[in-house]
């Protein structure tokens, strides 16, 4: 009884955040230094989409959306729900409350291989650099914190921090070693995060991974669930331990690293993301991972939005903004949460 | 469900913490696995629930070898509780018993439990005397408690074997008492590790006694739990009294050591 009640609690949930999402796209997309009204958001949208409208667009406004604003603001939406997808499955099967991308040096592993890729100066190979760079770090974290057969939360913490500082000394060195020019600029929107140069194929390369990837973790609800009481009893419930973990691991580092590929290393929105949503949805991961997606993605394109106008004209990278925002929520949740699972 | 161990041994990095472990469990009886710290107890239920591998040697189950079952395909048939388990999410009482169902589901799409899956949940609560506490937040339940919703989400899993590792750990007398008379009320098979004897003494059908890896001793509670072998085993001086109800062994131990040799 309370089950249906608290189901139509949890769909209308969704339904509204998608609701803001969609809205929250279109409005972003009229806030610039050129002004444009919603009118025209939508009418260059329909345009493309093959929909007649009354009133023509000029096509300057209409590049402005359509070429710069839109590609921009769809990316942020779709990093926003694939790091927060990332930090949910992480949480789960390292059974840490601290685990995101970012905590785990995926990203700082992610950046190393993109700002590889940029100095060789082959920038078509950069997801596959990216994921390359996460996937390798992955693997050194875990190993690294896999001490006779098990991985606590604690251990792969730490580990992970050692790799991230190692893949951050080695992201520096490179840029030390060959940067030059405008290299430094891209390299700088790689460490602290920006979907300033999306286009396109940004776009195609983000919603690639989330729709390929999220589905994958969408079908594995129910495994994640049984992670939580540690891996004995997720496999006395049936799954496969090993398999599992890690085929839901290089996973997130594929995800991982096609939004790093795209935007950057971008931190919080997987480590903060999570934590808020589990309070509407509860720890379900059939519930929580939908809702986690979209309040994501609503999360950075409002930070993106910010980025963009706060210093008008001057830009900030959308990482400092998740940061200012992310570090105040992460207090709050630490005070609030009772202690066990910080303990 | 029958459970036949073969010459079972398993060693972890050379070590061996079970060797030659042989030995048969009848159909529905309660079994009690004792034994040292570091006899090779938990090991020995993780065997038997296919989670590890032997080194040599088989378990059988019904005539059918773990081996050869998929891990889901196990989760149908066995239940393991683990000691002192504590999730990682603030989980409810009832989303911890619907964990239990998750080997039922399809692989595919299971991830959507229906009203058939909650009302086994919520059978298997009332079972262990919990309905009252489903909306509970597992972190609020008293330890007997939580033992109780645990054998809960293990009946929920409905095996036909269910293996408990030092289920009364950190229980107070009553809560020890009326979680092992659950055990045994709810029917199912079960091979339980515990420490204290007088318990195995009063809730199992049979014991079986490892020490160092081996089983040095199995058989019903009387034929095991003598001064001899206790002594043996653990190194206690000890009498056996008869339960004057039940008319079950009462283990009394005595203070000094047997190997000391001078009390």
């Amino acid at each position: 009884m309370g089950e249906n009640l608290s189901r139509r609690r949890y769909l209308s949930w969704l339904v509204a955040a998608t609701a803001t999402l969609i809205l929250g796209c279109l409005v972003a997309v009229t806030i610039g230094p050129a002004a444009v009204s919603l009118t025209q958001v939508a009418a260059s949208i329909g345009a493309h989409l093959g929909i007649p409208t009354d009133a023509p667009v000029p096509i300057l406004v209409d590049s402005i959306v359509w070429q710069l604003r839109l590609p921009r603001v769809l990316t942020a939406a779709l990093v926003g729900a694939g790091l927060a997808l990332s930090g949910a499955v992480m949480q789960s099967v390292t059974r840490n409350p601290l685990a995101d991308p970012y905590l785990l040096g995926l990203s700082s592993g992610a950046s190393v291989g993109a700002v590889c890729v940029v100095i060789l100066g082959i920038g078509f190979a950069l997801p596959v650099a990216a994921f390359l760079g996460a996937l390798l770090a992955l693997v050194a974290t875990l190993s690294i914190a896999r001490v006779g057969g098990t991985i606590t939360p604690v251990r792969a913490v730490l580990a992970g921090l050692a790799i991230a500082q190692l893949a951050g000394a080695l992201t520096s060195f490179i840029i030390f070693w060959a940067a030059k020019g405008d290299s430094y600029r891209e390299i700088l929107n790689w460490l602290l995060g920006s979907v300033a140069g999306a286009t396109w194929s940004s776009v195609a390369i983000a919603a690639t991974a989330v729709a390929v990837v999220g589905t994958g973790i969408l079908l594995s609800a129910t495994r994640l669930d049984a992670f939580a009481f540690g891996d004995t009893s997720a496999a006395s419930l049936g799954i496969n331990v090993n398999r599992t973990r890690w085929a839901l691991l290089a996973s997130v580092a594929l995800l991982t690293g096609a939004m790093v590929a795209v935007s950057g290393s971008i931190g919080f929105v997987g480590l903060i993301l999570p934590h808020l949503v589990r309070g509407i949805s509860g720890p379900g991961h059939r519930r929580l991972l939908p809702l986690v997606a979209v309040a994501g993605a609503v999360f950075l394109v409002v930070a993106d939005t910010l980025a963009r106008t706060v210093f008008d004209p001057r830009e900030l990278p959308v990482g400092i903004i998740t940061a200012f925002i992310g570090v105040p929520v992460f207090i709050v949740l630490i005070k609030r949460k009772k202690s066990h699972l910080w303990a | 469900m029958g459970v036949d161990l073969d010459r079972l041994s398993f060693g972890i990095d050379g070590t061996m913490i079970l060797r030659d472990v042989s030995v048969s469990v009848q159909t529905g009886s309660v079994t009690g696995l004792l034994g040292p710290n570091g006899a090779g107890k938990s090991t020995l239920l993780r065997l038997i629930a296919g989670i590890d591998t032997a080194d040599s040697g088989t378990v059988t189950l019904d005539d059918v070898s773990i081996g050869s079952l998929s891990r889901r395909d196990a989760a149908r048939r066995i239940a393991l509780l683990e000691q002192n388990a504590a999730p990682s999410v603030e989980l409810t009482v009832l989303e911890v018993v619907l964990l239990g169902r998750i080997p039922h589901r399809t692989t595919l799409m299971g991830s959507f439990s229906g009203e058939a899956d909650r009302a086994v949940a919520f059978d298997a609560l009332a079972a262990v005397g919990a309905a009252s506490l489903s909306d509970r937040s597992w972190h609020t339940l008293s330890g007997g408690q939580q033992q109780r919703v645990q054998i809960a989400r293990a009946m929920a899993q409905q095996p036909s074997l269910l293996l408990l590792d030092e289920p009364t750990n950190h229980l107070d007398v009553s809560a020890q008492l009326s979680l092992l008379g659950q055990v045994r009320d709810l029917g199912v098979t079960a091979i339980m590790a515990l420490h204290d004897l007088n318990l195995a003494a009063a809730y199992c059908d049979r014991i079986l006694l490892l020490d160092g890896g081996r089983l040095v001793a199995a058989g019903t509670p009387d034929e095991v739990l003598t001064p001899e072998i206790i002594g043996a085993v653990y190194g206690v001086d000890c009498f056996i009294l008869e339960h004057p109800r039940g008319g079950h062994p009462v283990i009394v131990y005595s203070a000094a050591a047997v190997a000391a040799g001078n009390s």
